[in-house]
Protein backbone atom coordinates (compact mmCIF):
# COMPACT_ATOMS: atom_id res chain seq x y z
CA UNK A 1 0.00 0.00 0.00
CA UNK A 2 1.48 3.57 -1.05
CA UNK A 3 -1.00 5.71 0.37
CA UNK A 4 -0.43 6.84 4.06
CA UNK A 5 -3.67 6.99 6.36
CA UNK A 6 -3.19 10.47 8.12
CA UNK A 7 -5.37 12.41 10.26
CA UNK A 8 -6.52 15.30 9.63
CA UNK A 9 -8.12 17.30 12.20
CA UNK A 10 -9.57 20.62 12.27
CA UNK A 11 -8.98 22.92 15.50
CA UNK A 12 -9.75 26.71 16.20
CA UNK A 13 -6.80 29.05 16.83
CA UNK A 14 -6.63 29.46 20.71
CA UNK A 15 -4.60 28.53 23.23
CA UNK A 16 -4.35 25.21 24.07
CA UNK A 17 -6.19 23.36 21.44
CA UNK A 18 -3.24 21.69 19.60
CA UNK A 19 -1.75 20.05 23.26
CA UNK A 20 -5.35 18.82 23.88
CA UNK A 21 -5.12 16.24 20.92
CA UNK A 22 -1.69 15.71 21.71
CA UNK A 23 -2.57 15.12 25.12
CA UNK A 24 -5.85 12.83 24.24
CA UNK A 25 -3.23 10.67 22.03
CA UNK A 26 -0.47 10.46 24.53
CA UNK A 27 -2.90 8.96 27.15
CA UNK A 28 -3.94 6.26 24.96
CA UNK A 29 -0.35 5.94 24.07
CA UNK A 30 -0.42 6.42 20.14
CA UNK A 31 2.74 7.50 18.80
CA UNK A 32 2.90 10.27 16.57
CA UNK A 33 4.63 9.88 13.44
CA UNK A 34 4.93 13.57 11.70
CA UNK A 35 3.05 16.29 12.30
CA UNK A 36 2.25 19.60 10.05
CA UNK A 37 -0.05 22.44 11.01
CA UNK A 38 -1.51 24.52 8.69
CA UNK A 39 -3.38 27.54 10.27
CA UNK A 40 -5.31 30.64 9.22
CA UNK A 41 -6.07 32.97 11.59
CA UNK A 42 -9.50 31.10 12.56
CA UNK A 43 -8.85 28.20 12.17
CA UNK A 44 -6.32 25.75 11.17
CA UNK A 45 -6.12 21.82 10.21
CA UNK A 46 -3.68 19.45 11.57
CA UNK A 47 -2.51 16.08 9.68
CA UNK A 48 -0.92 13.82 11.97
CA UNK A 49 0.82 10.46 10.98
CA UNK A 50 0.47 7.97 13.59
CA UNK A 51 0.91 4.22 14.48
CA UNK A 52 -2.12 3.41 14.39
CA UNK A 53 -4.90 5.95 12.45
CA UNK A 54 -8.38 4.28 13.16
CA UNK A 55 -7.85 4.13 16.83
CA UNK A 56 -6.46 7.48 16.77
CA UNK A 57 -9.31 8.72 14.65
CA UNK A 58 -12.03 6.97 16.82
CA UNK A 59 -10.67 7.93 20.20
CA UNK A 60 -10.29 11.91 18.95
CA UNK A 61 -14.16 11.47 17.17
CA UNK A 62 -15.15 10.15 21.07
CA UNK A 63 -13.90 13.36 21.86
CA UNK A 64 -15.58 15.22 19.78
CA UNK A 65 -12.97 16.32 17.37
CA UNK A 66 -14.15 16.71 13.60
CA UNK A 67 -11.75 14.51 11.25
CA UNK A 68 -11.11 12.98 8.14
CA UNK A 69 -8.59 10.10 7.67
CA UNK A 70 -7.03 11.40 4.26
CA UNK A 71 -3.96 9.97 2.38
CA UNK A 72 -0.60 10.94 1.90
CA UNK A 73 2.81 9.33 -0.46
CA UNK A 74 5.59 9.06 1.56
CA UNK A 75 8.71 9.23 -0.04
CA UNK A 76 12.30 8.11 0.90
CA UNK A 77 15.31 11.04 0.27
CA UNK A 78 18.71 11.02 0.85
CA UNK A 79 19.30 14.14 3.98
CA UNK A 80 21.55 15.95 2.08
CA UNK A 81 21.37 19.54 0.27
CA UNK A 82 19.14 19.04 -2.38
CA UNK A 83 17.29 16.07 -1.73
CA UNK A 84 14.16 17.72 -1.81
CA UNK A 85 14.42 19.95 -4.84
CA UNK A 86 15.34 16.96 -6.83
CA UNK A 87 11.84 15.40 -6.28
CA UNK A 88 10.22 18.83 -6.68
CA UNK A 89 11.36 19.39 -10.15
CA UNK A 90 10.15 16.06 -11.55
CA UNK A 91 7.11 16.60 -9.95
CA UNK A 92 6.98 20.07 -11.57
CA UNK A 93 8.43 18.68 -14.79
CA UNK A 94 4.93 16.42 -15.23
CA UNK A 95 2.81 19.49 -13.99
CA UNK A 96 1.99 18.09 -10.65
CA UNK A 97 0.77 20.81 -8.44
CA UNK A 98 1.25 19.96 -4.60
CA UNK A 99 -1.52 20.49 -1.79
CA UNK A 100 0.66 20.68 0.86
CA UNK A 101 4.13 18.77 1.92
CA UNK A 102 5.37 17.94 4.72
CA UNK A 103 9.13 15.86 6.03
CA UNK A 104 10.75 14.19 8.55
CA UNK A 105 14.08 12.60 9.81
CA UNK A 106 14.10 9.77 11.68
CA UNK A 107 16.87 7.72 13.70
CA UNK A 108 17.39 4.33 12.19
CA UNK A 109 18.88 5.71 8.71
CA UNK A 110 20.49 8.59 6.98
CA UNK A 111 17.20 9.67 4.79
CA UNK A 112 14.70 11.81 5.30
CA UNK A 113 11.22 10.79 4.78
CA UNK A 114 8.59 13.17 2.99
CA UNK A 115 5.11 13.29 2.79
CA UNK A 116 3.11 14.55 -0.26
CA UNK A 117 -0.38 15.30 -1.18
CA UNK A 118 -1.90 16.74 -4.31
CA UNK A 119 -5.18 15.96 -5.49
CA UNK A 120 -4.70 13.17 -8.23
CA UNK A 121 -2.50 10.92 -5.51
CA UNK A 122 -2.69 7.95 -8.22
CA UNK A 123 -1.07 10.03 -10.76
CA UNK A 124 1.68 10.95 -7.97
CA UNK A 125 2.17 7.58 -7.18
CA UNK A 126 2.80 6.72 -11.16
CA UNK A 127 4.79 9.55 -11.60
CA UNK A 128 7.07 8.52 -8.78
CA UNK A 129 7.38 5.00 -9.87
CA UNK A 130 8.41 6.18 -13.73
CA UNK A 131 11.13 8.11 -12.05
CA UNK A 132 12.20 5.59 -9.58
CA UNK A 133 11.67 7.59 -6.47
CA UNK A 134 11.18 5.48 -3.95
CA UNK A 135 7.93 5.23 -2.18
CA UNK A 136 7.69 4.03 1.57
CA UNK A 137 4.53 1.91 2.16
CA UNK A 138 2.33 2.82 4.69
CA UNK A 139 2.95 -0.24 6.97
CA UNK A 140 6.37 0.30 7.37
CA UNK A 141 5.48 4.04 8.51
CA UNK A 142 3.45 3.22 11.00
CA UNK A 143 5.99 0.96 12.74
CA UNK A 144 9.03 3.07 12.06
CA UNK B 1 -45.35 73.39 19.28
CA UNK B 2 -48.35 71.43 17.49
CA UNK B 3 -49.74 70.79 14.35
CA UNK B 4 -52.98 70.41 15.23
CA UNK B 5 -53.55 70.95 19.30
CA UNK B 6 -57.39 70.42 19.43
CA UNK B 7 -56.73 66.75 18.47
CA UNK B 8 -52.91 66.46 20.04
CA UNK B 9 -54.41 67.34 23.89
CA UNK B 10 -57.94 65.91 23.64
CA UNK B 11 -59.16 64.76 27.07
CA UNK B 12 -58.93 61.38 27.93
CA UNK B 13 -62.46 60.59 28.02
CA UNK B 14 -63.14 62.24 24.35
CA UNK B 15 -60.44 59.97 23.27
CA UNK B 16 -61.92 57.13 24.63
CA UNK B 17 -65.17 58.17 22.35
CA UNK B 18 -63.67 58.79 19.48
CA UNK B 19 -61.73 55.67 19.17
CA UNK B 20 -64.61 53.20 19.90
CA UNK B 21 -67.12 54.76 17.22
CA UNK B 22 -63.60 54.54 14.85
CA UNK B 23 -63.30 50.68 16.23
CA UNK B 24 -66.63 50.27 15.69
CA UNK B 25 -66.82 51.46 11.94
CA UNK B 26 -63.41 50.10 11.47
CA UNK B 27 -64.03 46.40 12.94
CA UNK B 28 -67.52 46.22 10.94
CA UNK B 29 -65.59 47.64 7.34
CA UNK B 30 -63.27 44.94 7.98
CA UNK B 31 -65.91 42.46 8.73
CA UNK B 32 -67.82 43.26 5.77
CA UNK B 33 -64.68 43.67 3.03
CA UNK B 34 -62.79 41.93 4.00
CA UNK B 35 -63.05 37.73 3.73
CA UNK B 36 -59.76 37.25 6.15
CA UNK B 37 -61.85 39.09 8.63
CA UNK B 38 -65.22 37.86 7.81
CA UNK B 39 -64.17 34.08 7.95
CA UNK B 40 -62.08 34.34 11.12
CA UNK B 41 -65.10 36.54 13.01
CA UNK B 42 -67.38 34.38 12.21
CA UNK B 43 -65.10 31.06 13.33
CA UNK B 44 -64.90 32.62 16.59
CA UNK B 45 -68.36 33.51 16.78
CA UNK B 46 -67.70 37.42 17.61
CA UNK B 47 -69.44 40.35 15.19
CA UNK B 48 -69.05 43.86 14.87
CA UNK B 49 -72.13 44.62 17.26
CA UNK B 50 -70.17 42.70 20.25
CA UNK B 51 -68.03 45.94 20.19
CA UNK B 52 -70.00 48.26 22.96
CA UNK B 53 -67.06 49.18 25.01
CA UNK B 54 -63.31 49.78 23.71
CA UNK B 55 -63.10 46.48 26.66
CA UNK B 56 -64.55 44.83 23.85
CA UNK B 57 -61.76 44.61 21.57
CA UNK B 58 -60.54 41.33 23.73
CA UNK B 59 -62.92 39.56 22.25
CA UNK B 60 -61.52 39.74 18.79
CA UNK B 61 -59.36 37.46 17.90
CA UNK B 62 -55.40 38.74 17.09
CA UNK B 63 -53.47 39.35 13.53
CA UNK B 64 -50.19 37.78 13.20
CA UNK B 65 -47.69 38.15 11.00
CA UNK B 66 -48.64 35.21 9.74
CA UNK B 67 -52.02 35.78 9.37
CA UNK B 68 -50.88 38.79 7.09
CA UNK B 69 -48.16 36.40 5.07
CA UNK B 70 -50.59 34.06 3.98
CA UNK B 71 -53.15 36.26 2.32
CA UNK B 72 -50.12 38.03 0.23
CA UNK B 73 -50.36 40.12 -1.59
CA UNK B 74 -53.72 41.87 -1.54
CA UNK B 75 -55.73 39.26 0.82
CA UNK B 76 -55.87 42.07 3.49
CA UNK B 77 -57.37 45.05 1.09
CA UNK B 78 -60.44 46.35 1.84
CA UNK B 79 -60.76 48.16 -1.38
CA UNK B 80 -59.49 46.74 -4.91
CA UNK B 81 -56.39 48.05 -6.09
CA UNK B 82 -58.34 50.93 -8.75
CA UNK B 83 -57.91 52.78 -4.82
CA UNK B 84 -55.18 51.50 -3.54
CA UNK B 85 -52.55 54.35 -4.83
CA UNK B 86 -49.54 52.98 -3.04
CA UNK B 87 -47.87 49.82 -1.87
CA UNK B 88 -44.77 49.37 0.41
CA UNK B 89 -43.69 45.96 1.54
CA UNK B 90 -42.03 44.93 4.79
CA UNK B 91 -38.53 43.53 3.83
CA UNK B 92 -39.75 40.25 3.21
CA UNK B 93 -36.83 38.35 5.06
CA UNK B 94 -38.58 35.64 6.87
CA UNK B 95 -40.70 34.13 3.60
CA UNK B 96 -42.93 36.45 2.25
CA UNK B 97 -42.89 39.88 2.37
CA UNK B 98 -46.14 41.38 3.96
CA UNK B 99 -47.89 44.02 2.14
CA UNK B 100 -49.31 47.17 3.24
CA UNK B 101 -51.31 49.34 0.85
CA UNK B 102 -52.75 52.91 0.90
CA UNK B 103 -55.87 54.42 -0.85
CA UNK B 104 -55.28 58.48 -1.24
CA UNK B 105 -56.97 58.85 2.14
CA UNK B 106 -54.31 56.49 3.89
CA UNK B 107 -51.72 59.07 2.36
CA UNK B 108 -53.65 62.02 3.69
CA UNK B 109 -53.39 60.38 7.29
CA UNK B 110 -50.04 59.13 6.95
CA UNK B 111 -48.57 62.48 6.00
CA UNK B 112 -50.79 64.22 9.30
CA UNK B 113 -48.96 61.79 11.79
CA UNK B 114 -46.08 62.42 10.77
CA UNK B 115 -46.71 66.30 10.49
CA UNK B 116 -47.57 66.19 13.93
CA UNK B 117 -44.51 64.85 14.72
CA UNK B 118 -42.12 66.78 13.28
CA UNK B 119 -44.17 70.15 14.51
CA UNK B 120 -43.34 67.87 17.85
CA UNK B 121 -39.92 68.85 17.21
CA UNK B 122 -40.13 72.25 16.32
CA UNK B 123 -40.04 71.73 12.66
CA UNK B 124 -41.78 73.51 10.02
CA UNK B 125 -42.37 75.05 6.48
CA UNK B 126 -38.47 76.96 6.78
CA UNK B 127 -37.05 73.93 7.72
CA UNK B 128 -34.35 71.57 5.28
CA UNK B 129 -35.26 67.98 5.65
CA UNK B 130 -32.27 65.43 5.07
CA UNK B 131 -33.87 62.48 5.03
CA UNK B 132 -31.64 59.39 4.75
CA UNK B 133 -34.24 56.56 5.14
CA UNK B 134 -34.08 54.23 2.10
CA UNK B 135 -36.45 55.30 -0.11
CA UNK B 136 -38.77 52.22 -1.64
CA UNK B 137 -40.83 49.84 -0.50
CA UNK B 138 -39.22 50.76 2.84
CA UNK B 139 -41.96 52.76 4.69
CA UNK B 140 -39.07 54.68 6.47
CA UNK B 141 -38.49 56.65 3.12
CA UNK B 142 -41.43 58.03 1.89
CA UNK B 143 -43.53 58.13 5.08
CA UNK B 144 -40.98 60.63 6.16
CA UNK B 145 -40.92 62.49 3.23
CA UNK B 146 -45.08 62.86 3.13
CA UNK B 147 -44.89 64.63 6.74
CA UNK B 148 -41.95 66.69 5.72
CA UNK B 149 -44.18 67.69 2.87
CA UNK B 150 -47.35 67.89 4.53
CA UNK B 151 -46.14 71.14 6.72
CA UNK B 152 -44.40 72.45 3.69
CA UNK B 153 -40.79 71.53 4.79
CA UNK B 154 -38.33 70.90 1.84
CA UNK B 155 -37.33 67.37 1.47
CA UNK B 156 -33.92 66.34 0.62
CA UNK B 157 -34.75 62.51 -0.76
CA UNK B 158 -31.03 61.78 -0.60
CA UNK B 159 -32.24 58.42 0.85
CA UNK B 160 -28.94 56.12 2.37
CA UNK B 161 -25.59 55.74 1.41
CA UNK B 162 -22.87 58.04 -0.05
CA UNK B 163 -22.05 59.48 3.23
CA UNK B 164 -19.30 61.88 1.93
CA UNK B 165 -22.59 63.11 -0.15
CA UNK B 166 -24.67 63.72 2.60
CA UNK B 167 -22.56 65.19 4.56
CA UNK B 168 -21.02 67.50 1.79
CA UNK B 169 -24.83 68.73 1.03
CA UNK B 170 -26.14 68.84 4.30
CA UNK B 171 -23.26 71.17 4.90
CA UNK B 172 -23.96 73.25 1.53
CA UNK B 173 -27.64 73.12 1.89
CA UNK B 174 -27.69 73.93 5.49
CA UNK B 175 -30.07 71.23 6.25
CA UNK B 176 -31.82 71.52 9.56
CA UNK B 177 -32.95 68.08 10.34
CA UNK B 178 -31.76 64.87 9.88
CA UNK B 179 -33.61 61.67 9.61
CA UNK B 180 -31.21 58.40 9.94
CA UNK B 181 -31.55 55.26 11.91
CA UNK B 182 -28.90 55.78 14.72
CA UNK B 183 -26.08 53.68 13.62
CA UNK B 184 -26.26 55.53 10.26
CA UNK B 185 -26.43 58.67 12.16
CA UNK B 186 -23.35 57.91 14.50
CA UNK B 187 -21.12 56.24 10.96
CA UNK B 188 -22.03 59.88 9.53
CA UNK B 189 -20.51 61.34 12.53
CA UNK B 190 -17.58 59.43 12.31
CA UNK B 191 -17.12 60.05 8.53
CA UNK B 192 -17.79 63.65 8.90
CA UNK B 193 -14.94 63.57 11.57
CA UNK B 194 -12.77 62.05 9.06
CA UNK B 195 -13.18 64.44 6.08
CA UNK B 196 -12.29 67.20 8.94
CA UNK B 197 -15.99 68.98 9.37
CA UNK B 198 -17.39 69.51 12.77
CA UNK B 199 -21.26 68.50 12.54
CA UNK B 200 -21.90 71.39 15.25
CA UNK B 201 -20.89 74.48 12.80
CA UNK B 202 -23.61 73.18 10.33
CA UNK B 203 -27.34 74.57 10.59
CA UNK B 204 -28.39 71.62 12.06
CA UNK B 205 -31.09 72.06 14.23
CA UNK B 206 -33.02 68.85 14.84
CA UNK B 207 -32.47 64.42 14.34
CA UNK B 208 -35.50 62.20 14.08
CA UNK B 209 -34.05 58.53 14.74
CA UNK B 210 -35.71 55.15 14.34
CA UNK B 211 -36.25 51.91 12.54
CA UNK B 212 -33.61 50.27 14.89
CA UNK B 213 -33.07 49.23 18.17
CA UNK B 214 -31.15 51.83 20.54
CA UNK B 215 -30.23 52.77 24.18
CA UNK B 216 -30.18 56.34 25.94
CA UNK B 217 -26.82 56.28 25.89
CA UNK B 218 -26.92 56.13 21.84
CA UNK B 219 -29.51 59.19 21.82
CA UNK B 220 -26.50 61.05 23.97
CA UNK B 221 -23.56 59.85 21.31
CA UNK B 222 -25.76 61.57 18.55
CA UNK B 223 -27.26 64.14 20.42
CA UNK B 224 -23.45 65.30 21.67
CA UNK B 225 -22.13 64.50 17.75
CA UNK B 226 -23.98 66.32 16.04
CA UNK B 227 -24.67 69.00 18.83
CA UNK B 228 -28.65 68.76 18.52
CA UNK B 229 -31.75 66.90 20.18
CA UNK B 230 -32.35 63.70 19.08
CA UNK B 231 -35.78 62.26 19.29
CA UNK B 232 -37.74 58.59 18.27
CA UNK B 233 -40.26 57.75 15.88
CA UNK B 234 -41.58 54.23 16.23
CA UNK B 235 -44.12 52.25 13.43
CA UNK B 236 -44.11 49.13 11.78
CA UNK B 237 -44.79 48.58 7.72
CA UNK B 238 -47.59 46.57 8.75
CA UNK B 239 -49.76 49.60 10.92
CA UNK B 240 -48.57 51.73 8.04
CA UNK B 241 -44.87 52.41 8.66
CA UNK B 242 -43.29 55.24 10.81
CA UNK B 243 -45.42 57.39 13.18
CA UNK B 244 -47.12 55.08 14.98
CA UNK B 245 -45.53 56.37 18.09
CA UNK B 246 -43.04 59.61 17.81
CA UNK B 247 -41.58 61.67 20.77
CA UNK B 248 -42.07 64.92 21.90
CA UNK B 249 -39.63 67.21 23.14
CA UNK B 250 -39.85 66.36 26.32
CA UNK B 251 -38.09 62.81 25.52
CA UNK B 252 -40.20 60.78 27.74
CA UNK B 253 -41.74 58.14 25.87
CA UNK B 254 -43.18 58.45 22.39
CA UNK B 255 -46.81 59.76 22.19
CA UNK B 256 -48.71 57.23 20.12
CA UNK B 257 -51.55 58.87 17.45
CA UNK B 258 -54.35 57.68 19.42
CA UNK B 259 -56.86 58.64 16.70
CA UNK B 260 -55.45 56.47 14.45
CA UNK B 261 -54.28 53.31 16.26
CA UNK B 262 -55.35 51.80 19.50
CA UNK B 263 -53.11 50.36 21.56
CA UNK B 264 -52.99 47.87 23.68
CA UNK B 265 -50.49 45.85 26.20
CA UNK B 266 -51.01 42.14 26.76
CA UNK B 267 -48.98 39.01 28.49
CA UNK B 268 -47.60 37.46 25.34
CA UNK B 269 -48.30 34.19 26.62
CA UNK B 270 -51.82 34.53 27.50
CA UNK B 271 -52.49 36.82 25.46
CA UNK B 272 -54.48 38.55 27.84
CA UNK B 273 -54.37 43.02 28.86
CA UNK B 274 -52.09 43.59 31.08
CA UNK B 275 -52.74 46.36 34.04
CA UNK B 276 -51.63 49.77 32.84
CA UNK B 277 -47.89 50.86 32.89
CA UNK B 278 -47.17 46.68 32.76
CA UNK B 279 -44.64 45.93 30.37
CA UNK B 280 -45.67 43.60 27.86
CA UNK B 281 -46.14 42.81 23.87
CA UNK B 282 -47.84 46.10 22.05
CA UNK B 283 -50.68 45.11 20.53
CA UNK B 284 -52.61 47.33 17.64
CA UNK B 285 -55.00 48.21 15.59
CA UNK B 286 -55.75 50.65 12.58
CA UNK B 287 -58.61 52.52 13.87
CA UNK B 288 -58.64 54.77 11.05
CA UNK B 289 -57.56 52.85 7.25
CA UNK B 290 -59.17 52.86 3.86
CA UNK B 291 -57.13 50.26 2.60
CA UNK B 292 -56.23 47.56 4.68
CA UNK B 293 -57.26 48.07 7.96
CA UNK B 294 -55.18 45.87 10.75
CA UNK B 295 -56.87 44.64 13.54
CA UNK B 296 -55.09 43.50 17.03
CA UNK B 297 -51.91 43.16 15.61
CA UNK B 298 -49.49 41.35 17.07
CA UNK B 299 -46.20 43.55 16.98
CA UNK B 300 -43.70 41.17 19.16
CA UNK B 301 -41.96 44.61 20.38
CA UNK B 302 -42.17 44.71 24.58
CA UNK B 303 -43.01 48.43 25.92
CA UNK B 304 -45.35 49.80 28.74
CA UNK B 305 -47.69 52.70 27.98
CA UNK B 306 -48.26 55.91 29.76
CA UNK B 307 -51.76 57.51 29.99
CA UNK B 308 -50.37 60.53 32.43
CA UNK B 309 -50.70 63.60 30.36
CA UNK B 310 -47.46 64.59 29.28
CA UNK B 311 -45.77 68.06 30.36
CA UNK B 312 -45.64 69.29 26.85
CA UNK B 313 -49.33 69.40 27.18
CA UNK B 314 -50.12 66.01 24.72
CA UNK B 315 -52.37 63.94 25.92
CA UNK B 316 -52.01 60.97 23.65
CA UNK B 317 -50.48 57.89 25.21
CA UNK B 318 -46.85 57.48 25.57
CA UNK B 319 -45.23 54.37 25.15
CA UNK B 320 -41.69 53.27 26.55
CA UNK B 321 -38.86 52.77 23.91
CA UNK B 322 -38.98 49.16 22.92
CA UNK B 323 -37.12 47.30 25.31
CA UNK B 324 -37.29 43.73 23.63
CA UNK B 325 -38.77 41.44 21.57
CA UNK B 326 -41.51 38.46 22.46
CA UNK B 327 -39.57 36.36 19.79
CA UNK B 328 -35.65 35.97 18.72
CA UNK B 329 -36.04 38.21 16.00
CA UNK B 330 -32.90 41.08 15.98
CA UNK B 331 -32.83 44.50 14.04
CA UNK B 332 -29.28 44.72 12.73
CA UNK B 333 -28.47 47.78 10.51
CA UNK B 334 -32.18 48.59 10.55
CA UNK B 335 -32.37 44.69 9.23
CA UNK B 336 -34.51 41.93 10.58
CA UNK B 337 -33.02 38.85 11.35
CA UNK B 338 -34.25 35.89 12.43
CA UNK B 339 -32.43 32.66 13.45
CA UNK B 340 -34.60 30.80 11.17
CA UNK B 341 -33.54 32.49 8.28
CA UNK B 342 -29.63 31.45 9.30
CA UNK B 343 -30.70 27.60 9.87
CA UNK B 344 -32.39 28.21 6.25
CA UNK B 345 -28.91 29.24 4.54
CA UNK B 346 -27.25 26.39 6.75
CA UNK B 347 -29.58 23.84 5.27
CA UNK B 348 -28.35 24.73 1.93
CA UNK B 349 -24.94 23.57 3.14
CA UNK B 350 -24.93 20.49 4.55
CA UNK B 351 -28.38 18.35 5.13
CA UNK B 352 -28.10 17.75 8.44
CA UNK B 353 -28.62 21.62 10.21
CA UNK B 354 -25.36 22.37 12.05
CA UNK B 355 -24.93 23.50 15.42
CA UNK B 356 -24.52 27.67 15.32
CA UNK B 357 -25.05 30.62 17.21
CA UNK B 358 -25.15 34.27 15.97
CA UNK B 359 -23.47 36.98 17.92
CA UNK B 360 -24.91 40.43 17.40
CA UNK B 361 -22.22 43.25 18.48
CA UNK B 362 -21.67 47.16 18.39
CA UNK B 363 -17.45 47.01 18.00
CA UNK B 364 -17.58 51.02 16.96
CA UNK B 365 -20.71 52.26 15.98
CA UNK B 366 -21.98 50.11 13.38
CA UNK B 367 -23.96 46.52 14.13
CA UNK B 368 -21.97 43.32 13.37
CA UNK B 369 -23.32 39.49 13.09
CA UNK B 370 -21.22 37.30 13.58
CA UNK B 371 -22.60 33.39 13.05
CA UNK B 372 -20.48 30.76 14.93
CA UNK B 373 -20.52 27.40 13.00
CA UNK B 374 -19.57 23.96 14.55
CA UNK B 375 -17.67 22.55 11.52
CA UNK B 376 -19.43 18.89 11.27
CA UNK B 377 -17.74 16.29 9.30
CA UNK B 378 -20.14 17.26 6.85
CA UNK B 379 -18.85 20.22 6.35
CA UNK B 380 -14.97 19.28 7.25
CA UNK B 381 -12.66 19.18 4.47
CA UNK B 382 -8.75 18.36 4.59
CA UNK B 383 -8.03 21.64 2.21
CA UNK B 384 -7.67 25.06 4.12
CA UNK B 385 -9.08 26.67 0.45
CA UNK B 386 -12.03 24.20 0.57
CA UNK B 387 -12.95 24.84 4.47
CA UNK B 388 -12.50 29.06 3.43
CA UNK B 389 -14.87 28.20 0.51
CA UNK B 390 -17.23 26.63 2.45
CA UNK B 391 -17.22 29.48 4.92
CA UNK B 392 -17.61 31.78 2.34
CA UNK B 393 -20.72 29.91 0.64
CA UNK B 394 -22.10 30.01 4.17
CA UNK B 395 -21.65 33.35 4.33
CA UNK B 396 -23.30 33.89 1.00
CA UNK B 397 -26.24 32.46 1.62
CA UNK B 398 -26.85 34.01 4.97
CA UNK B 399 -26.45 37.27 3.14
CA UNK B 400 -28.93 36.29 0.78
CA UNK B 401 -31.36 35.03 3.08
CA UNK B 402 -30.96 37.86 5.39
CA UNK B 403 -29.66 40.75 2.92
CA UNK B 404 -26.77 42.03 5.19
CA UNK B 405 -23.94 40.56 5.15
CA UNK B 406 -22.22 38.88 8.27
CA UNK B 407 -18.96 37.22 9.65
CA UNK B 408 -18.89 33.42 9.85
CA UNK B 409 -16.32 31.54 11.96
CA UNK B 410 -16.11 27.75 11.85
CA UNK B 411 -15.57 26.50 15.51
CA UNK B 412 -14.91 23.18 17.17
CA UNK B 413 -17.83 20.42 17.17
CA UNK B 414 -19.80 20.57 20.35
CA UNK B 415 -18.22 24.11 21.63
CA UNK B 416 -21.31 26.08 21.02
CA UNK B 417 -23.04 25.87 24.59
CA UNK B 418 -26.32 23.74 24.55
CA UNK B 419 -29.04 24.38 27.14
CA UNK B 420 -31.63 21.50 27.69
CA UNK B 421 -34.87 23.89 26.96
CA UNK B 422 -34.09 26.81 24.49
CA UNK B 423 -30.86 27.07 22.53
CA UNK B 424 -29.35 29.94 23.16
CA UNK B 425 -29.46 30.67 19.28
CA UNK B 426 -28.43 34.56 19.38
CA UNK B 427 -26.11 36.66 21.67
CA UNK B 428 -26.61 39.84 21.96
CA UNK B 429 -23.83 42.13 23.04
CA UNK B 430 -24.85 45.30 21.85
CA UNK B 431 -26.51 45.79 25.37
CA UNK B 432 -29.62 47.44 24.09
CA UNK B 433 -31.85 46.21 27.07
Amino acid sequence: MEKVKQLSIFLTNQKGKLYNVLNILKENNINIRALSLTDTSEFGILRLIVDCPDKGKELLEKNNYTIKISSAIAVELSDTPGGLSSVLKILNDNNINLDYIYAFTHEYSDKAILFLSTHDLDLLITVLKENSIEIVPSDEIYNL
Amino acid sequence: MFWDKKIECMEREEIKELQLVKLQNTVKYAFDKIPYYHKKYSEYEVFPEDIQSLEDIEKLPFTTKDDLRQVYPFGMFAVSTDEIIEIHSSSGTTGKPVISGYTKKDIDNWSEILARGLTEWGVSSNDIVQNTNGYGLFTGGLGIHYGAQKIGATVVPISTGQTRRQIELMNDFESTCLIVTPSYGLYMGEVAKEEGFNLKDFGLNVIGFGSEAWTEEMRKRLEETFGVPAYNIYGLTEMMGPGVGVECSKQNGLHIAEDYYYPEIIDSSSGKHLPEGTHGELVLTNIEREGMPVIRFRTKDITALDYNPCDCGRTFCRMERITGRTDDMIKVKGVAVFPSQIEKALLKISEIEPHYQVIVSRPGNLDEIEVKVETAPELFSDDVRELMNIRNKIADHIKNEVGIKVKVTLVEPKTIPRSTAKAVRVIDKRNLH
